[in-house]
């Protein structure tokens, strides 16, 4: 098998090349003495079987990013039978050092130089062949976004599959080497390229100068932002409640008759563990694709660069950077696409602190909790007082958050960020993005969430003698055993068992509660109106609030971070900050004569 | 001579020096920060936030405390 390395500068468009040409055949792959996932494909090109791969965008092979780390590592200890490298036409004055840089390791490459579109409109053209050869490699114009010249790309590419190409072992000593590129770039670039006296970025300026206003910017942002949450979450929710109607229909029409002559604890087991846990992953794929189909567009348009030119002051104190607030502000619908979002951020440390402080934002699942519980435990015009303080106290933990672990998760990557051209995602792009964080999800966070939904199952139904989350269950044990713990922060055992429903998911905590006061509605919210002072009820809803957000937010932590140790220390640390803020306000509240 | 955090915007400079270790050189360079290049600050971000500079052909964004490392002369 051959292998095609695809190279370039970040927002060239490598990607978009990549999509167009392994189409939806890409998958997320592991590779040796590299720690991020990569994008590969296996195509059929020129009578081979290729495998072409999908490297981060860098700017330099000799750079000290992570970015940059991770290609060369990737080139020190994979074979590459040929280099594809990818760069903006219409940036090349300062781009064509990357191509120089490859060429020096001594791999076969071909240079494509994408955004034709562009370059064109800018009125930049290129003597290519004799561009070809001062480089001594084929270069070739084409459009990824558009696909034009695509085709031609690849059939260059096979034409040159055989070529003598280096060991990773003699690039590694190639790396070692440098300079002597600036100078050759130059030329070349002088002599090759030719410049109108003035490029036409008139439509970004002009965008821009409303966007970017020094007033008007941020209420636009902190708008935009509103209406693509609104968009996510009106569109998402009853797609949500769809899948749900029809999983249950399933289950009511299909396997509950099906499984009527098994025995009781098998049935259970099958609908109560292995078709919830199906059931709680499925529940995910609507707000992942329609939260990946709005990211698409912001990324893709430009925005999210400005977005965090935007907001970067505020941001700097907490050690994070402006890419890492809207993720944050979008975690407050869903952890878990949120959490997935942060790939954009290119420095791992930056990336961990924000993926820390995520799961502290108060999404729409933790809402359903809150919403019933104010309902049961306060008057109507205490309630949205009660929400707006919870709210208060989301932010104030993921702040807290920050400051503390700013220091253990210190970037050193300096924040400089391009600012490219506004573009139009096409719809192609778009729905190739969703469709591949969905499939991501789906094979790497399915397993973990359906074996997370048995255990809590197992936890709330054995010994099966009792009825199911009593207290003599193992998970009423539990909250038995734990209540030296939990008494001094006002929950009892019948919410503890509760509290390891929530686990699972915090939309099945109000169920939850039904099952185990075995009550519904009106009546459930009685008795728990008398059972429990408004006290318990908001030490119960911080402690909620702030412990782990849900089992698939707990392994998109682990995929993302590829670290047992950082999910556990999320994991911890958020029990732990619950159970202090919950004591806290126990305590002082009571020790107030509440 | 002065540093880039000191331009207004809407203003010319011309980059005379660059003060940083390799890490950051390396960065600034291949955005395409290199001695003798012109650069304009297009806008700066409310609140002490970061500034956004246009060498030739490319828009770039960088905070206060990176902007400092780059001395300019303003001809």
């Amino acid at each position: 098998m051959k292998r095609i390395a695809l190279l370039g500068m970040p927002n060239t468009g490598k990607s978009t090349f990549f999509n167009r040409v392994s189409g939806a055949s890409a998958r997320v792959g592991n590779w040796p003495g590299i720690t991020v996932d990569l994008m590969a494909a296996k195509l059929l090109l020129g009578g081979h079987i290729v495998e072409i791969i999908d490297l981060p965008g860098i700017y330099d092979l000799h750079g000290f990013s992570d970015d940059e780390s991770v290609v060369r590592h990737f080139l020190e200890n994979n074979d590459v039978d040929l280099a594809v490298i990818v760069l903006n036409g219409s940036q090349i004055d300062r781009q064509l050092s990357l191509a120089l840089q490859v060429r020096a390791l001594g791999l076969p490459c071909i240079l494509l130089l994408n955004m034709s579109d562009e370059a064109k409109k800018s009125g930049i053209t290129f003597n290519l062949p004799g561009m070809q050869q001062q480089l001594q490699m084929p270069v070739m114009q084409i459009s990824a976004k558009h696909g034009n010249g695509c085709a031609e790309a690849l059939k260059e590419a096979a034409r040159h599959l055989a070529e003598k190409h280096p060991s990773p072992a003699d690039i590694r000593e190639q790396l070692k080497n440098d300079d002597t590129i600036e100078n050759q770039m130059e030329a070349i670039v002088k002599s090759t390229v030719h410049y109108p006296a003035q490029l036409d970025d008139v439509v970004t300026s002009r965008i821009d100068r409303v966007l970017l206003h020094p007033w008007l910017g941020l209420p636009l942002f902190f708008a935009a932002m509103y209406l693509l949450f609104q968009f996510i979450f009106t569109l998402g929710t009853p797609l949500q409640e769809g899948i749900a109607w029809a999983l249950d229909l399933f289950r009511a029409d299909v396997l509950e008759p099906l499984l009527q002559p098994a025995p009781g604890w098998f049935s259970g087991l099958m609908l109560d563990g292995i078709y919830n846990g199906i059931g709680t992953v499925a529940a995910f794929i609507p707000i992942i694709v329609l939260f990946f189909l709005v990211m698409t567009m912001v990324e893709d348009s430009g925005y999210l660069s400005r977005a965090a030119f935007l907001v970067d002051a505020l941001m700097a104190k907490m050690g994070l950077d402006g890419r890492g607030f809207v993720m944050m502000l979008m975690g407050f619908g869903c952890n878990v696409p949120a959490l997935m979002g942060t790939r954009v951020m290119r420095s791992r440390n930056m990336r961990l602190l924000t993926m820390l402080v995520i799961p502290l934002s108060l999404c729409s699942a933790r809402l359903q909790v809150f919403l019933f519980m104010t309902a049961t435990l306060f008057t109507p015009k205490q309630a949205p007082l009660v929400l707006f303080s919870l709210y208060m106290v989301s932010f104030a933990t993921i702040f807290l958050t920050a400051v503390i672990y700013k220091g253990r998760y210190s970037s050193t990557e300096p924040f400089i960020l391009e600012l490219p051209p506004y573009r139009f995602p096409t719809p192609r792009q778009i729905w190739l993005r969703g469709w591949q964080e969905v499939r991501h999800f789906l094979t790497r966070a399915s397993k973990f969430i359906i074996i997370g939904v048995l255990l809590v199952w197992a936890l709330t139904n054995f010994p099966s003698d009792v009825p199911a989350a009593s207290a003599g269950t193992i998970a009423g044990m539990i909250g038995t055993w734990l209540a030296p713990v939990l008494n001094p922060v006002g929950i009892d055992g019948q919410l503890a068992i509760a509290l390891i429903f929530g686990f699972v998911a915090k939309e099945i905590v109000v169920g939850a509660l039904a099952v185990i006061y075995g009550l519904q509605g009106d009546a459930l919210m009685q008795v728990m109106a008398t059972k429990l002072d408004w006290v318990q009820g908001m030490s119960f809803m911080l402690f909620t609030l702030i412990y782990t957000p849900c089992l698939s937010t707990i392994a998109t932590l682990k995929n993302e971070s590829k670290s047992i140790g950082f999910m556990m220390l999320s994991l911890l640390w958020s029990l732990g900050l619950a159970w202090v803020v919950s004591f806290v306000f126990y305590q002082t509240a009571r020790a107030l004569g509440y | 001579m002065s540093d880039l955090s000191q331009l207004q915007p809407g203003a010319y400079a011309v980059i005379c020096g660059i003060d940083a270790d390799e890490s950051l050189f390396q960065r600034l360079a291949a955005l395409g920060f290199r001695i003798g290049k012109k650069i304009e600050v297009i806008r700066r971000a409310s609140f002490n936030g970061p500034l956004h500079v246009r060498i030739g052909t490319t828009d770039i964004i960088l905070r206060i405390t990176e902007a400092r490392r780059i001395q300019i002369s303003q001809q």
